[in-house]
C-alpha cells in the first residue's frame, strides 16, 4: 500500500514536539466525541433498509466510530430517525428523545421523517422537526448509504466543534423550550 | 364451476336472496342482503363440492349517491381445492351500518374486520374487540368515507392560501 | 423446588392459596416495543407473562399508518406504483409488478412475452432479497451475526442490478403499464449471469454456519409453531403456510406472467415452526435461482412493452419529433385519458405471500377504491396464539421468521 493515496486526517493545531502533541482539551474532547459516536438507529419503514445496508459489510459505519449501536436511550449519542413517523407514533419519538442523555443529537434520515415525505396524508406526522429539535436533515426516497454516511460525518463535524457546555447555553435552552423540552 | 356455483346458491337462497350475479375477469361476485351474508357463507364453507374454506380478504367500501345502501364489505372467498376465487357484496345504510362478524368461521376475519370498522364506521355484530386497529385511537371520524380528505384537516403550513389557491 | 415448578407450569392461574405464598403466580406485564432493537418494524406487544412464559400478548399496530387506500384514491395509476414500492419495502419489484398486472388485466393490455420473463427475472430477484433479509435476520436474532453480513453483499449486488434496470436500490417503481420501461441493458445481463455463477456458493456458505448448527437448531426448532388447519383459519399464505404443510403458492395455482413456462418446485414443512420456516425461505432462493436460470437461458426476442400508446409514454426522441406521440404524451400525463369502468383483482407471489390488488374503478382517472390485500397484516393476527406458553427469546425468534414487515402490516 503506497502512502500517497492514504489521507491522513488532519491533527488539531498544537505544539508538537519528540514524543509529545500540545493542544486544547477542547480539541481532543471534540475528536474523541465525533469518533466514537453511539447511534440509536430509530427505523421504522423504507430508510431503515439502507440503514442496514449502511451498517453491512459494504458501507460500513463502523468505519466512522458507531459500530455498536444503542438501543437503550440513556446510552446513545444520535438518534438516528429513519422512516415515516406517523402522529400514533410520535409520542414515542418524543419519550425516547427526552430520555436520551446531553449531549444528544438529532440525524433525520429520509423525506418522511425530513418533512412528511410523499405522504402528505391525516396519519402522518409532516417532519419529526415539530415535536424535536433536529440536527442534520439527510433527504432522499430513501437515501443512497453514501448520503445517510455524509448526513453522519456531519453529525460528527458538529460534536467535534461544539462546546461541551452546550447544554447550558441560552440559545440552546431556548430551542428546547420551544418544543416544551425542560 | 361458476355457473353450478350461481345454481347452488339461486337454489339454496332464491332469486331474492342473491341478486347482481355477474363475472369479473373470471370471478364471479354475487350481490346480497346482510342477512344471508353468514348464512350464504356457511352454506358455501361446508358444501362437500365448493369448499370456499379460505377468506382471501374482506374490503369495505363507501358509495355516497347510493342512498340506502351506502357502506359495503366485499368478501373475497377462495376454494383453494377447486382453485375459484368468489366475491360477496353486501350494502348497508350509512345511518345503521351493522354487519354480522364472520370472525366464529374465519379467524383471520378478526383484523380484516377492525379495518372496515376503522376506516368506514362498519359495525360487526359479535366481535370480539371492535376497536380502530390502524388509526389513533381518539380519532373521531372514519377516514376512507369519500366526503373526509387526505390531508390533515388541522395543518397550518402546506394551506391552500400560501399557495394561492 | 416448590416454586419453580409452580412457575414453569403453564396451566397457571391466580390462585393466592397455593404453597409458595402469594406472590408466585402473580403475572407481570412487559412491553416489547414500539420501538424494539429485535422487533423488525413498529409495531407493539404487551405480553402478560408468568415469570418467563408468556401467557398472553396485546398487539397495537398502526404506528406507521401512511394512508396509502386514501391515497391511491387521489393518484393517477401510474403514481400509485410508488405507493407499492413502500409496502413490502424488501421487495419493492414484486409489489410494483403486481400492480402492474392489475391494471393490465383492467385495461386488457397483453404482455409481450420477452417483457414476461424480464418481470419474471425481477420478481424472483426481489424474492432472493425478501429472503436473504429475513432468514440472516433470524441468525442475527439468534445471535449468528456473521452470516447477515455475510449474504448481504449479494442483496447490495442485486441492488446494482436494480439500479441499471430503474436507477433505484430499494424503492424502484419498475415497470410500466405494458411491460418495462427499458431492456435488459449488457451490464444487467453480465451481472444476472455472475449472480448465477457466484450466489450458490455464498449461500452454502450461509447455510454451513447455520442451518445444521446445533444452537441454531436448538434455538428454533419446535419454537413458534402452527398447525395447518389453523394457519388456513388464519388466512396465512407464503412461506409461512407452506411451512406449516400447505403447498398453495400463487404462482403454481394461478399463474401469472409466464410462470407456467418454468419449472420449479415449491417447498413445503411439515411442523410450521421457525425452523421450518427457515428451510422454507432458504429452498425457495435455491428455487428463485432455478427460475431464473432457465429465465435467462430461454429468453425470448421481442419487444419489452406492448403497443399500448394510451398508457405506456412513447420514447422521448419520439416526443420531440412527433406529434401523435408528443399528444399521447401529453394526454397520458395531465391525465385526459379515463380508465375502463370495473372491478378487477389480481394476486402474485409476494415474499410474504398472496399479495392482492382489489381494483375498483369507476372510469376516472384514479381508482375508486384499491385495497391492498396485505399478507402481513393478516398473519400477524396468529402471532398471540403463537408464542402462547413460550418463553420471550422465542416470541422473538418467532416474531422474526414470521417476516412481518411494517410498511406492509399498516399501509
Amino acid at each position: 500500500m503506497s502512502d500517497s493515496s492514504v489521507n491522513i486526517v488532519e491533527a488539531p493545531a498544537g505544539v508538537e514536539g519528540a514524543g509529545f502533541f500540545a493542544t486544547s482539551l477542547d480539541s481532543l474532547v471534540g475528536l474523541a466525541r465525533a469518533n466514537s459516536l453511539w447511534p440509536l438507529p430509530f427505523a421504522t419503514s423504507c430508510c431503515g433498509i439502507e440503514f442496514m445496508s449502511t451498517m453491512a459489510s459494504h458501507y460500513d459505519i463502523g468505519r466512522f466510530g458507531a459500530e455498536r449501536l444503542s438501543f437503550s436511550a440513556r446510552q446513545a449519542d444520535v438518534l438516528m430517525v429513519m422512516g415515516t413517523i406517523s402522529k400514533k407514533m410520535a409520542p414515542v419519538v418524543k419519550q425516547v428523545y427526552l430520555q436520551m442523555a446531553e449531549p444528544r443529537w438529532v440525524l433525520s434520515v429520509g423525506a418522511c421523517a425530513c418533512s412528511g415525505g410523499i405522504f402528505d396524508t391525516y396519519s402522518v406526522l409532516q417532519g419529526i422537526d415539530r415535536i424535536i429539535p433536529v440536527d442534520v436533515y439527510v433527504p432522499g426516497c430513501p437515501p443512497r448509504p453514501e448520503q445517510i454516511l455524509d448526513g453522519f460525518m456531519q453529525i460528527q463535524e458538529l460534536a467535534k466543534n461544539e462546546s461541551t457546555r452546550r447544554r447550558n447555553e441560552p440559545e440552546y435552552k431556548a430551542l428546547l423550550a420551544s418544543y416544551g423540552i425542560e | 364451476m361458476n355457473t353450478k356455483i350461481m345454481e347452488a346458491l339461486q337454489a339454496q337462497f332464491g332469486e331474492e336472496g342473491v341478486y347482481g350475479m355477474g363475472e369479473s375477469h373470471g370471478i364471479l361476485q354475487v350481490t346480497t342482503a346482510v342477512e344471508n351474508i353468514v348464512p350464504m357463507i356457511h352454506f358455501l364453507y361446508a358444501h362437500p363440492v365448493f369448499k370456499f374454506q379460505f377468506l382471501t380478504d374482506l374490503a369495505g367500501i363507501h358509495f355516497p349517491e347510493a342512498k340506502g345502501q351506502e357502506l359495503g364489505v366485499i368478501y373475497h372467498l377462495h376454494s383453494l381445492e377447486n382453485n375459484v376465487r368468489l366475491w360477496i357484496k353486501a350494502y348497508a345504510p350509512i345511518e345503521a351500518p351493522n354487519f354480522p362478524t364472520i370472525t366464529g368461521l374465519f379467524a383471520t376475519a378478526n383484523w380484516m374486520e377492525r379495518e372496515a370498522f376503522d376506516f368506514y364506521g362498519i359495525i360487526f355484530e359479535g366481535h370480539p374487540n371492535l376497536t380502530r386497529i390502524l388509526n389513533m385511537d381518539e380519532m373521531d371520524y372514519h377516514p376512507m368515507r369519500k366526503e373526509y380528505p387526505l390531508e390533515d384537516a388541522t395543518r397550518h403550513d402546506k394551506i391552500d392560501e400560501l399557495f394561492g389557491r | 423446588m416448590s416454586e419453580i415448578a409452580l412457575v414453569n407450569n403453564p396451566n397457571v392461574g391466580l390462585d393466592k392459596t397455593q404453597k409458595g405464598g402469594p406472590y408466585v403466580n402473580e403475572l407481570s406485564t412487559l412491553n416489547l416495543g414500539p420501538t424494539h432493537p429485535a422487533t423488525h418494524g413498529i409495531f407493539q406487544n404487551i405480553l402478560t407473562m408468568d415469570g418467563e412464559t408468556i401467557v398472553d400478548a396485546e398487539q397495537t399496530v398502526g404506528y406507521i399508518h401512511r394512508a396509502f387506500e386514501k391515497i391511491a384514491e387521489r393518484r393517477p395509476f401510474y403514481q400509485i406504483t410508488t405507493l407499492t414500492d413502500r409496502m413490502n419495502y424488501c421487495s419493492a419489484p414484486i409489489n410494483n409488478m403486481g400492480w402492474h398486472m392489475t391494471v393490465e388485466k383492467l385495461l386488457g393490455i397483453e404482455v409481450p412475452k420477452r417483457a414476461q420473463y424480464m418481470r419474471v427475472i425481477l420478481m424472483e430477484l426481489a424474492r432472493l432479497t425478501d429472503h436473504i433479509v429475513c432468514n440472516s435476520i433470524l441468525a442475527v436474532d439468534t445471535g449468528a451475526l456473521t452470516g447477515f453480513l455475510y449474504v448481504y453483499q449479494w442483496r447490495e449486488f442485486i441492488y446494482e442490478i436494480y439500479e441499471e434496470m430503474c436507477g433505484a436500490r430499494l424503492t424502484t417503481n419498475m415497470g410500466r403499464f405494458g411491460g418495462m420501461e427499458r431492456d435488459f441493458t449488457p451490464v444487467a445481463i453480465e451481472k444476472i449471469q455472475k449472480l448465477l455463477k457466484e450466489l450458490p456458493a455464498a449461500l452454502k456458505e450461509f447455510e454451513g454456519m447455520v442451518m445444521r448448527n446445533r444452537i441454531f437448531m436448538d434455538r428454533t426448532q419446535n419454537v413458534g409453531g402452527i398447525s395447518a388447519e389453523r394457519a388456513l383459519n388464519y388466512g396465512f399464505t407464503g412461506p409461512n403456510l407452506r411451512a406449516a404443510g400447505v403447498d398453495y403458492d400463487v404462482r403454481a395455482m394461478n399463474p401469472y406472467s409466464s410462470y407456467e413456462d418454468f419449472e420449479f418446485d415449491v417447498p413445503v414443512g411439515t411442523k410450521g415452526d421457525t425452523y421450518d420456516r427457515f428451510l422454507v425461505r432458504e429452498e425457495e432462493m435455491w428455487q428463485s435461482l432455478r427460475i431464473i436460470q432457465q429465465a435467462m437461458d430461454n429468453l425470448p426476442e421481442g419487444a419489452y412493452h406492448a403497443d399500448a400508446p394510451h398508457y405506456y409514454l412513447p420514447k422521448k426522441q419520439d416526443v420531440y419529433h412527433n406529434m401523435e406521440a408528443l399528444i399521447y404524451h401529453f394526454k397520458i400525463v395531465m391525465g385526459e385519458i379515463d380508465a375502463p369502468v370495473g372491478e378487477v383483482y389480481h394476486s402474485v407471489e409476494g415474499g410474504n405471500g398472496e399479495l392482492g390488488f382489489h381494483l375498483v374503478s369507476d372510469g376516472g382517472r384514479t381508482p375508486y377504491r384499491l385495497k391492498f390485500r396485505r399478507p402481513g397484516f393478516i398473519y400477524y393476527q396468529a402471532f398471540p396464539e403463537m408464542i402462547k406458553g413460550t418463553t420471550l427469546s422465542d416470541a422473538i425468534v418467532t416474531m422474526s421468521s414470521m417476516n412481518v414487515i411494517a410498511g406492509e402490516l399498516d399501509t
